[in-house]
């Protein structure tokens, strides 16, 4: 029964990632570029100790965002708005630590509480919509990513920006020392070999792994992340059962603007340690596709952000050699996500019809086994 | 919920209304310090409606999706979709097959949206989101293939795209009859700067002269979405479908055929929005160029309450939005004093209405408004492009008791289930 159950967990991803690579390669072949060769090459560079090193960093992001729009798809919330909540929090994050000065550890602390109260005001506003007066959250977080991109051009321009600064590249002034974050590059190397290239493994990654940690804590350990889990099964049953809908929604959508407050912040922390105008743009929706592909599970979702991280990583390597254009991988991308939502559809559907077999047959057989409950699975 | 044919009194009604915001915006113009001359001109009225077009086209595509039961986040993507082939098209065949194949590549959009929640009953917001994700990557793989081997072009864009075509409405706008140049009466009268009379045929003029061709067809596609969906068996059907599914099958509708065509309709008009956008407004395909807008469209079915005439005032209200401040931002200021009045005309009929809370709130509003108006010479320049995005929330927040979305709109179907 186990066995079964995990081949049919795994039927869905594996099959989507299968059909994705071989519409690319028909893709591929259409060009007239052997796709063999472009997935070895891959393949070959994506396994470098720097490749990995740069596919961790850009994953660390891309799980936090895929988590942050997890918090609220695991209760059939769509916070489609995570994109202008983290630019926003990212925004005001990296002026407010550039302000202070204060020990190290509590600089950062500050510049993450920072982060995470802005990213969770903007998202709570739309819960606060939804439950006060009805405006589903799907329209008003589409309107404040717009509202909150003119924000940060307004404030960018007229406040938070450098005044020293002369160059037409609009920035806020840098954050102390203090306010860094380690990379990981000294601990690594005691396992490996030196790292090359200037690259630095980002610290931010532990961050990233401590919120997937608590993210499946509180869904499975706790009253809040129940009443979360069974509203976005069955909200007709929570609310019969006790639970207040209206303040689910509202802190299943504070919980996913906080966790958005943290996507940019590997960026600033670890990397540029200011905003700019060359701030990363659309790891929000990237959160999306990585959530839709994890299927909302913290491990699921690791998976689809390294799986991402990856392909962005190791695809450069093909515009080197010239085997391939590198866009490829954007249509891989693309095709995954879309097939994946597609076989879990397929997939949740044969698994009910089997289970209603299996408990026709139990029942006909007139044996009460009691635990063939079919447990509900949560996700898209 | 259909739309009333228009009869006498209701046709009289909208032209007072239109007369009445013709009076209001040249007053607002006339008063407004710093001076402005853009508020109501040829010049906006034009830009407006060509702004509107790509908005009203994606509207529609909202309208179709929705009135059959499916919601369509991803006309964006299709939309984007329609700026590439359609640039596209328009490089390889000329600018018609551009707009053709700029259709065919949004409604190939709409087609795999169709199969994902259709056929296969994925979630609708699920399957758009994907779509969004989707669609930039087959242009960025695209553009890299192709306009970036040609001159002019790169990976990011494509050569310059050459336009369908313009005229002039002959007689009214000068345009020309067998060579011969028409007087052009509505600039004539424009120019004389009579108050109102002269800002009326400004408009007029702004809107007869210098028109697409595909604009002409764009706005065709109002009446043309209205006679489908509520005049024929057809559009019956569809909506029937975006109702109540189950009754609409027990009565032999085959309600997976209808939401397919539905969908890949809604698609070809989000393709049409991208293809003008690539084709007629910009004269070139540029990533990312949609800027949002199929999401604005979005907004406007919401706005324009599911109906294509709502939709299209609503494309009108935001494409004004953003051609002024492309034009002219004191004209924009000008807006100021006008939505502060405005906003104090509201309060004053809550207080008559005894809604003191609402009515203190509203003069509290308005005050601020006024003192803005006063105490600067201009906007800033990010707030108009976002004034779509306010004037929806605003909607939602306070109208939203008044909008009535297909019953059925984002529901799982499957046939023989209830």
């Amino acid at each position: 029964m186990t066995a079964r159950r995990i081949v049919m967990a795994l039927a869905a991803p594996v099959s989507a990632f299968a059909f994705s690579v071989l519409i690319s390669s028909a893709v591929l072949i259409a060009v007239g570029t052997n796709p063999i060769d472009a997935w070895a090459e891959m393949l070959s560079f994506g396994m470098r100790l720097e490749t990995l090193i740069e596919t961790s960093n850009r994953a660390t992001p891309l799980y936090l965002a895929g988590i942050a729009v997890a918090v609220g798809f695991r209760m059939n919330l769509f916070n489609i708005g995570v994109e202008g909540q983290y630019t926003i929090a990212a925004l005001l994050a990296a002026s407010a630590g550039a302000a202070v000065s204060l020990p190290a550890a509590l600089h950062i602390l500050l510049i993450i509480a920072v982060a995470m109260i802005v990213g969770s005001l903007f998202s709570g506003f739309a819960g606060y919509l939804k439950v006060t007066r009805g405006v589903h959250e799907v329209i008003s977080t589409i309107m404040l990513n717009a509202i909150a991109w003119a924000m940060v051009g307004y404030l960018m321009r007229t406040w938070l920006a450098d005044p020293d600064d002369t160059t037409l590249n609009l920035k806020t002034r840098e954050i102390a020392e203090s306010g860094r974050f380690p990379n990981l590059n000294g601990l690594l190397e005691a396992f490996t070999r030196d790292i090359k290239g200037g690259r630095e493994l980002g610290g931010f990654i532990l961050v990233a792994v401590v919120v997937g940690i608590i993210f499946h804590l509180y869904l499975t350990r706790t009253r809040s992340g129940y009443d979360l889990r069974i509203t976005g099964l069955n909200p007709f049953a929570a609310e019969a059962s006790g639970v207040d809908p209206k303040a689910t929604v509202v802190r299943a959508m504070l919980l996913s603007g906080a966790v958005a407050g943290l996507i940019g912040l590997p960026e600033i922390l670890g990397d540029d340690f200011k905003y700019d105008l060359s701030f990363t743009k659309g790891l929000g929706f990237a959160g999306i596709a990585v959530a839709l592909i994890g299927r909302n599970h913290p491990a699921g979702i690791a998976v689809g952000a390294l799986l991402f991280g990856w392909l962005d990583s190791a695809a450069p390597i093909l515009d080197v050699r010239g085997d391939a254009p590198r866009e490829i991988v954007s249509i891989l991308q693309g095709v995954v996500v879309l097939s994946a939502v597609v076989a879990y559809e397929v997939v949740s559907r044969v698994r009910q019809a089997q289970e209603a077999r299996d408990t026709a047959i139990a029942t006909a057989a007139q044996t009460d086994t009691g635990s063939d409950q079919p447990e509900g699975e949560v996700g898209a | 919920m259909s739309p009333v044919p228009l009869k006498e009194s209701r046709s009289l009604r909208w032209m007072v209304a239109i007369l009445g915001l013709v009076l209001v915006l040249s007053v607002t113009q006339e008063l407004a310090r710093p001076e402005t001359t853009d508020l109501i001109s040829a010049g906006t009225a034009g830009s407006t409606l060509r702004r509107a077009v790509p908005i009203l086209l994606a509207g529609l595509g909202g309208i179709w999706a929705e009135r059959a039961g499916v919601v369509n986040i991803g006309l964006e993507g299709m939309m984007i979709l329609g700026t590439w082939f359609g640039a596209w098209g328009a490089l390889e065949f000329g600018p018609w097959w551009g707009i053709a194949i700029g259709i065919a590549g949004g409604a190939a959009g709409g087609l795999l949206h169709a199969v994902a929640t259709v056929g296969f009953g994925v979630d609708h917001i699920i399957s758009g989101v994907a779509i969004n994700i989707l669609a930039p990557g087959i242009t960025r793989f695209l553009s890299r293939e192709i306009f970036a081997t040609q001159t002019g072009g790169g990976i990011t864009q494509s050569p310059r795209v050459e336009s369908v075509g313009h005229f002039d409405v002959p007689f009214v706008s000068g345009g020309q009859i067998f060579g011969w140049a028409t007087p052009d009466i509505f600039g004539w009268i424009d120019d004389r700067g009579w108050f109102l009379v002269s800002d009326l045929f400004a408009i007029a003029s702004g809107i007869t002269s210098n028109i697409s061709w595909a604009t002409l067809l764009a706005i065709a596609l109002v009446p043309g979405t209205v006679y489908v969906l509520w005049r024929t068996p057809f559009g019956l059907r569809v909506r029937s479908c975006g109702e109540h599914p189950v009754a609409a099958d027990s009565l032999g509708v085959n309600v997976y055929r209808m939401k397919y065509a539905a969908v890949v309709i809604s698609g070809g008009m989000a393709g049409f929005g991208g293809a003008f956008i690539a084709i007629e407004q910009t004269g070139i395909y540029r990533e990312a160029q949609t800027q949002g807008r199929g999401f604005i469209g979005l907004a406007t079915v919401i706005f324009g309450n599911w109906q294509p005439l709502g939709a299209f005032l609503g494309s009108i209200l935001f494409g004004f939005a953003d051609a002024l401040q492309l034009r002219d931002r004191t004209a924009v200021h000008a807006l100021l004093l006008l939505t502060g009045v405005a906003v104090g005309l509201i309060a004053l009929r809550a207080l008559k209405r005894s809604q003191p809370v609402g009515a203190g709130v509203l003069i509290l509003v308005s005050a601020l408004m006024l003192w803005w108006y006063s105490a600067t010479d201009s906007v800033m320049g990010e707030l108009p492009p976002v004034t779509p995005h306010i004037a929806t929330l605003l909607v939602l927040v306070f109208a939203s008791s008044r909008l009535r979305m297909p019953a059925a709109d984002g529901m799982r179907y499957r046939k023989g289930q209830e």
